[in-house]
């Protein structure tokens, strides 16, 4: 089953004759993602080439998602005019729009939130490395990778992992596959202090996916969001969840690459993150080398098979 | 992005947020031009530095107060004297402390109350916030602590913007009537103007004050702006004061580098935000001590490389090196190399672990190998940062 998207999802790039989007574009063709649209207003008629891949270029999403089906967008548009494409995706009534921009400005999010609030399509990021359903291909290919992550670091398999960060979230993948362990789907829901889908949004598809049967969840100092979704795991969910917080050492009030991870206040620490972890009975990695050993100890205290 | 006071209270003036009159100085000649804006009387000398705890923070040369009442102006003008040049510790600046490079002359208010006024972002609701509080002038932190119910919050709508109603809440919430109520809600309404249009992260008003005539006036201000949005904002972009921050950060910045100084003895350099703070947590685990936050990015180059290993060895507090790349995408062996020219090109001396993993990790690792150079490999981050404690021992 997998969240989210499947390796059936068609899905669009905003941005696909930029640098950047081009690029994670033609990792995307390569690891087998039916990737069947690309957009960038005014290059409308273009054909995006990658070896024997011909992708069509629109004007507009919405042009896009008509002509070929597509139902998820993958925004590499650059930080001024990443909101309106954005709302294009929500206007257009996509699925998902993953928004792997980074930089965007807090009140362009703040105003995008608001606007998307009653909206159908789901917003993953921004300042996400997006999300990968793993195929049942050589390394894993034949998936569905929308955005940036390193498609071969993954397996198929039936643990979730949901994250802020990137690299970290390749570490806590790449630990998994080693080991044996596949995952459903790896979701990067960015590091940004305004975000679409949060920690929650995630762990509650997780837990309605009868495909995962484990979660690993990785946070960050700043904000309270892990610990709200640490708090209904405790209540609602069954499955084993290990938990990693990073920034334990981050000096208070100082800004650590990613405009969330600001240390504010007592809540938001990475101590009363583990602490809330603890107590809501989540396995909490002691440090980002134990990720995998963690859920492998929760799924054991729960007679759970990871793979 | 931080500012100063004086030019807070600049951004205070053009979008009609009352406060004293003041002028600012960076030379003791300036003093007697500032003086002369305003009239003769009680006047406050402020230092203006990018930390908090001015008023308690003292001199390096034992003068005590980065804020002063004085009773005239000669008298201010004497304060300054001993301010401008000093370095002002406080509780926010480390025992370093910061050079005081301008002076803020105000006009010393009337105080009949003090309150506290702040906007900024409710990352919960991820709307704009604007929160109160009777008790001003003193740590707002602590109101926090001790008595929550004497502070109250009204989170704002983006669509509609602030309704009249919030600011009517806010008003009866601080007690205020009559005049002072009148001119709290025009002050709350300008304030929260100037935080939407100018893309601030936060704007704090600490203390805001009635005086015995009813005014309603904003004492202190502490303003800092969305680095992110300061592309549409070249007036505010001109307001930063570089003296104000860590000269390493500032070259870090220019390579697309992250980078903060933390007061440890190893390096760290990796790849991707989560990663390098954890990497500084794991260390720490260990029994270590970080020296840095420093992110290269998802697509280091062999020149970022370089820079980073420079910005590291510019620490003097520095007893080894730590680097920690992920390649996800970037191919490890092109990570090798660039450690290689860089060890080569600076000279390293000192104990460096590297842990590298991902794509094409093993001919990286045959680089590192056959360099030469003594760099110990680790092969789990766990691994590596107990190889790097121990090394620096």
């Amino acid at each position: 089953m997998a969240i989210l998207i499947t390796p059936d999802t068609r899905i669009l790039v905003q941005g696909i004759t930029g640098d950047f989007g081009g690029r994670h574009a033609k990792l995307s063709l390569d690891y087998g993602t039916k990737v069947v649209a690309g957009v960038t207003p005014g290059k409308g008629g273009q054909v995006f080439e990658h070896g024997a891949h011909r992708v069509p270029i629109f004007n507009s999403v919405a042009d896009a998602a008509r002509a070929t089906g597509a139902t998820v967008s993958a925004i590499f548009v650059p930080p001024p005019f990443a909101a309106d494409a954005i709302l294009e995706c929500s206007d257009a009534g996509l699925d998902l729009a993953v928004a792997i921009t980074e930089g965007i400005p807090v009140k362009d999010m703040v105003r995008v939130k608001r606007a998307m609030a009653a909206a159908r399509t789901r917003l993953l990021g921004p300042n996400c490395p997006g999300i990968v359903t793993p195929g049942t291909g050589e390394k894993s290919n034949g998936g569905c990778r929308i955005g940036i992550a390193p498609g071969y670091i993954h397996k198929k398999g039936r643990v979730g992992v949901v994250s802020r960060s990137g690299t970290l979230t390749y570490e806590a993948v790449y630990q998994l596959t080693v080991r044996g362990i596949g995952q459903s789907t790896c979701v990067g829901i960015g590091g940004d202090p305004v975000n679409g889908t949060s920690h929650l949004d995630v762990i509650r598809l997780f837990n309605d996916d009868p495909e995962t049967v484990g979660i690993v969840m990785i946070g960050e100092i700043g904000g309270n969001a892990e610990v709200e979704a640490a708090r209904w795991i405790k209540a609602n969910c069954r499955k084993p969840v290990a938990g990693f917080i990073a920034g334990s050492t981050a000096p208070p009030g100082r800004r650590m690459g990613h405009a969330g991870a600001i240390v504010g206040g007592a809540e938001d620490t990475a101590a009363a993150k583990i602490a809330a972890f603890k107590e809501c009975g989540i396995e909490v990695a002691v440090t980002p080398s134990d990720m995998a050993d963690a859920l492998i100890r929760a799924a054991k205290a729960r007679g759970v098979a990871l793979s | 992005m931080n500012i100063h006071e004086y030019q807070a209270k600049a951004l205070f003036e053009k979008f009609g947020v009352p406060a004293p009159k003041g002028a600012a100085a960076k030379t003791p000649e300036d003093f007697i031009n500032a003086l002369a804006e305003l009239p003769e009387g009680p006047t406050m000398v402020k230092s203006q530095i990018h930390a908090g705890g001015r008023g308690k923070g003292v001199f390096t040369d034992g003068y005590k107060g980065g804020v002063k009442f004085c009773k005239t102006k000669a008298e201010a003008r004497e304060a300054a004297t001993r301010m401008l040049g000093n370095t002002l510790v406080t509780a926010q600046t480390g025992p370093a402390g910061r050079k005081v490079q301008t002076v803020y002359f105000t006009v010393a208010s009337d105080i009949k109350k003090e309150y506290y006024l702040a906007i900024l972002l409710d990352r919960a609701a991820s709307r704009p916030v604007i929160v109160a509080s009777t008790e001003g002038g003193v740590e707002i932190e602590k109101v926090a602590h001790e008595t929550p119910e004497k502070i109250f919050k009204v989170v704002i709508d983006p669509a509609y913007g602030i309704a009249d109603f919030q600011v009517r809440d806010l008003v009866s919430g601080l007690g205020l009537a009559g005049a002072e109520a009148k001119n709290a809600a025009r002050l709350i309404r300008a304030l929260y103007g100037m935080y939407w249009d100018t893309d601030a992260a936060m704007v704090e008003v600490n203390p805001l004050i009635t005086t015995g005539s009813g005014e309603v006036l904003a004492l202190d201000a502490k303003v800092s702006f969305d680095d992110n949005a300061l592309f549409r904002h070249p007036d505010i972009v001109a307001l930063r004061d570089l003296n104000e921050e860590d000269p390493k950060e500032i070259e870090a910045s220019k390579h697309a580098l992250s980078y903060i100084a933390l007061d440890g003895n190893i390096a760290c350099l990796v790849n991707g935000a989560g990663l390098a703070m954890s990497t500084m947590d794991i260390i720490k685990y260990f029994g270590g001590s970080p020296a840095n936050f420093l992110d290269v990015g998802g697509g280091a180059s062999k020149g970022q490389v370089v820079a980073a290993f420079k910005i590291i060895l510019g620490d003097p507090n520095v007893k080894g090196i730590f680097v920690n790349i992920f390649g996800g995408i970037m191919d490890c062996n092109v990570i090798a190399n660039g450690i290689v020219d860089a060890v080569r090109e600076v000279g390293l001396r000192l104990p460096l672990v590297v842990r590298l993993e991902g794509n094409n990790v093993e001919a990286g690792k045959a680089t590192l190998a056959s360099s030469g150079l003594t760099i110990v490999s680790g092969d789990s981050m766990a691994d590596a940062a107990q190889k790097i404690v121990k090394l620096v021992a």
